[in-house]
C-alpha cells in the first residue's frame, strides 16, 4: 500500500533528521531528569506517594511540549513543508510519519525518565508503563497536529503549550489514575479511548491544517 | 445577510430575548416556590444551568459552522464559527461566575473541584481562550480559517471526553464532597420556569450572535469599499 | 492548462493580485515579469495549489503529481544530503527508476560529486541547482519556476538555459523572472504584473 510506504518514508526521514541534528532527544532527556529533580525540592517532606506520581505526569507533559516544539522546526525554517504538501501523497501521511517519530522520541525520554523516577521517588508498576505508553501515543497524536498549527503562526513556541495543555488534561487524568488508582484497568481503557478518538480526528483533519 | 438598520429579524429576536428573560427571571425569583432543602439560594439554578446549556449550544453551533467551512470552503462560515465561539466563551465565563456564586451560597467556598460542570467549564474556557490566541497569531485568510475550524471541532469532541475524564478523576482526588439537591425530578412549576429561562438565554445568545456577526460583516464590507476606492 | 478569471489574492488587508485573467495552453511558456512585490511568487504559488484565490477563479488542469514547483527557497532539508533529499521526493512522487533518474539529474547539474554532502554545506548556487533537480525529478507536465536563475553562476545558468530549451514546447512552463531577455526567445506569452 503506497499510503503506508509514504508514512514509512516520512517517518524514516524524521528519525534520520534527528539522528543527524541530535538536538531534540538529548534536550528532552536532560529536561525530564532536571524537572524530576526540581520536583523533589518542590515536594514538601512527608508528601504522599500519590503526589510524586502526579508530578511525574506533570514532568511528562512538559517534556512532551519541549519535544513537540521542535517537531516542525526543520520544515518551518526551510519552508520544506510546502514541498511535502505539494507531493501527491495524502497529507495525513505527513502527520502519521511525524507522529511516529514523536512517539519514538518520547519513548526514549521515558526510558530514562521512568528509571530515574523509580530511583528518586516511587516504584514503577507495569500499569504505569502501559499508561505512559498509551499517553505517549495521545501526546503525539494531538501534539503533532497542534505543532503544525503553531508552526504556521507568528507566536510559534508560545502557542503550542496553550493549545496543548487543555487538550491533554484527560491524558493526565488517565495516567495518574492508572498510577495510583485501585482500578488501573479503567483508566488504561480510558487512555486507549482517548487515543482512538483523537488519533482519528487528528488524522482526518491534518490535511486542513497544512493547506488552504 | 442584510446589514440594514431596519433588519426586522434581528430586532425581533432581541425583543423576544428580552421578553423571555424578563419573564423567566420573574418566574424564577417571584413565582416558583422555594426548593425543599436549599431554599431561596437554589434559585440561581434557573440562571446558571440555562447559561451553561447555552454555552454548550454555542460551541456546537461553532463546530457545525466549522464543519461547513471545511466541507464547502466558503469563507463566510469562518466568521460565523468565530462569532459562535465568542458567544460560547462569554456564556462560559458567565457559567463560571454564576456557578461560583452558587457554590459560595451553598457551601461557603468560591470554588470546588467536586463540581463537575464547573471543572468542565474551566477546561473549556482554557481551550477556547487558546482559540483566540491561535486566531490572533495567524494572518487572516483561508489558512487561519481552516485551522480555527479544525480547532473548533476538537473543542466539541473534547467536551464529552473531558467530562468523562473529570468523572474518572473524582475517584482519585478525595475532595470534600458537596452534595446538591438539584432534584432530577423537577416539579411542574420548576420545569416551566427552567424552560422559559433556557429559551430566554438561547434567544439572548442568538441575538448577540446576530448582532456581532452583522457588525463584523459591516466592518469587512467597509474595509472592502475603502480598498476599492484606493 | 491554466485558466484564471478575475483572479485575486489578498493577505489580510493587502491585495497582492487583483482581477487577473489568464490563459495558458498546454506546452506554452509564459513569462511573468514585474517588480518586487507585484505578485509573481503569489501567482505561481496559486497555480501550484499552495494558496487558494480570495477572489475570482483559477483552474489548473494538472494534479499534484504532474506539477513541478521551484520556489524562492530550495525546499530541501539542510541536514540531509542531496541524495537523501532527492530520494525522499523521489519516493513521495513515485518516480519510476528512482535511483537512475536521481543519478542522471545530479550528474547533469554537476552535483554528483557533492551528492553525499549535507545541503547545509552547499553554496547558494548549488542549493538552487538541487532545487531544480527536485522540481524536475518526476518529469512534470507543468513547471512553475519562480526566478530560477537566481543564485546560479554562469555555468549553472547555461545548464538551465539548455534545460529550458529542451522543455519548451514539450511541457507547459510558467516562469517568473527579473531577467526576461534570457528566455524571451522561448516565450509564447508574457504577463507583466504591476
Amino acid at each position: 500500500m503506497t499510503y503506508l510506504a509514504d508514512v514509512g518514508t516520512l517517518a524514516r526521514k524524521d528519525l534520520l533528521l534527528e539522528l543527524r541534528a541530535r538536538d531534540t532527544v538529548p534536550a528532552m532527556l536532560l529536561f525530564v531528569v532536571s524537572t524530576l529533580v526540581v520536583f523533589n525540592f518542590a515536594l514538601p517532606a512527608g508528601a504522599s506517594a500519590e503526589a510524586a506520581y502526579g508530578l511525574l505526569w506533570g514532568a511528562l507533559v512538559f517534556t512532551a511540549i519541549l519535544g513537540l516544539t521542535r517537531a516542525f522546526a526543520a520544515e518551518r525554517e526551510q519552508r520544506v513543508l510546502d514541498g511535502l504538501v505539494l507531493a501527491p501523497c495524502d497529507r495525513s501521511a505527513i502527520w502519521f510519519g511525524k507522529g511516529i517519530a514523536v512517539v519514538a522520541f518520547l519513548a526514549l525520554a521515558e526510558v530514562v525518565a521512568l528509571p530515574a523516577f523509580a530511583l528518586f521517588f516511587e516504584p514503577v508498576s507495569w500499569e504505569l508503563v502501559a499508561a505512559v505508553a498509551l499517553a505517549s501515543v495521545g501526546f503525539a497524536a494531538v501534539g503533532t497536529l497542534l505543532a503544525a498549527m503553531a508552526a504556521a503562526s507568528r507566536a510559534r513556541e508560545l502557542l503550542l503549550p496553550l493549545l496543548f495543555l487543555p487538550l491533554v488534561i484527560p491524558i493526565v487524568v488517565g495516567g495518574v489514575g492508572a498510577s495510583i488508582g485501585d482500578d488501573p484497568g479503567r483508566y488504561l481503557g480510558f487512555l486507549a479511548l482517548y487515543d482512538l478518538i483523537f488519533a482519528i480526528l487528528s488524522w482526518a483533519s491534518f490535511e486542513y491544517v497544512v493547506t488552504e | 445577510m442584510s446589514t440594514s438598520l431596519r433588519n426586522n429579524r434581528a430586532v425581533a429576536l432581541a425583543a423576544v430575548a428580552a421578553a423571555l428573560l424578563l419573564l423567566g427571571i420573574s418566574l424564577a425569583f417571584y413565582w416558583v416556590p422555594n426548593a425543599p432543602i436549599e431554599g431561596f439560594r437554589q434559585r440561581i439554578f434557573y440562571v446558571h444551568v440555562p447559561i451553561a446549556l447555552t454555552a454548550y449550544a454555542c460551541f456546537f453551533w461553532a463546530a457545525w459552522k466549522a464543519l461547513r467551512l471545511l466541507w464547502t470552503r466558503e469563507q463566510r462560515y469562518d466568521l460565523e464559527s468565530y462569532t459562535a465561539v465568542h458567544m460560547g466563551v462569554i456564556f462560559g465565563v458567565l457559567t463560571l461566575v454564576t456557578g461560583s456564586i452558587w457554590a459560595r451560597t451553598s457551601w461557603g467556598v468560591w470554588w470546588t473541584w467536586s463540581e463537575r460542570q464547573l471543572v468542565l467549564f474551566l477546561v473549556l474556557f482554557l481551550f477556547y481562550s487558546a482559540y483566540f490566541m491561535l486566531r490572533y497569531s495567524v494572518e487572516p485568510g483561508p489558512r487561519r480559517a481552516n485551522m480555527s475550524a479544525v480547532y473548533a471541532l476538537f473543542g466539541v469532541v473534547l467536551i464529552p471526553v473531558s467530562f468523562l475524564a473529570i468523572r474518572l478523576a473524582e475517584g482519585l482526588i478525595h475532595p470534600v464532597v458537596f452534595d446538591r439537591d438539584v432534584g432530577s425530578n423537577l416539579s411542574g412549576s420548576q420545569l416551566l420556569t427552567f424552560l422559559v429561562c433556557f429559551a430566554g438565554m438561547l434567544a439572548l445568545a442568538g441575538s448577540l450572535y446576530v448582532n456581532e456577526l452583522t457588525g463584523k460583516r459591516l466592518d469587512a464590507r467597509l474595509a472592502e469599499l475603502r480598498e476599492a476606492l484606493q | 492548462m491554466i485558466a484564471a478569471r478575475g483572479l485575486g489574492r489578498s493577505f489580510g488587508a493587502k491585495h497582492v493580485l487583483r482581477d487577473l485573467d489568464l490563459d495558458v495552453a498546454e506546452r506554452d511558456l509564459l513569462l511573468v515579469t514585474g517588480p518586487n512585490g507585484s505578485g509573481k511568487s503569489t501567482l505561481l504559488a496559486l497555480c501550484a495549489g499552495l494558496l487558494v484565490p480570495t477572489q475570482g477563479e483559477l483552474e489548473v488542469k494538472a494534479d499534484r503529481s504532474r506539477i513541478g514547483y521551484l520556489a524562492h527557497e530550495p525546499l530541501v532539508y539542510r541536514e540531509l544530503t542531496a541524495l537523501e533529499n532527492l530520494d525522499l521526493y523521489g519516493r513521495l512522487y513515485r518516480v519510476p527508476e528512482r535511483r537512475e533518474r536521481i543519478g542522471m539529474l545530479l550528474e547533469r547539474y554537476g552535483l554528483w560529486e557533492a551528492r553525499r554532502d549535507r545541503v547545509a554545506a552547499f553554496s547558494r548556487g548549488m542549493q538552487q541547482r538541487l532545487a531544480l533537480c527536485r522540481a524536475l525529478l518526476h518529469e512534470p507536465d507543468l513547471l512553475l519556476l519562480d526566478e530560477p536563475f537566481a543564485g546560479l553562476d554562469e555555468e549553472g545558468a547555461e545548464l538551465l538555459d539548455a534545460e529550458l530549451g529542451a522543455l519548451a514546447g514539450t511541457r507547459t512552463l510558467v516562469l517568473a523572472t527579473h531577467d526576461p531577455a534570457r528566455v524571451a526567445s522561448l516565450a509564447t506569452g508574457r504577463l507583466a504584473l504591476a
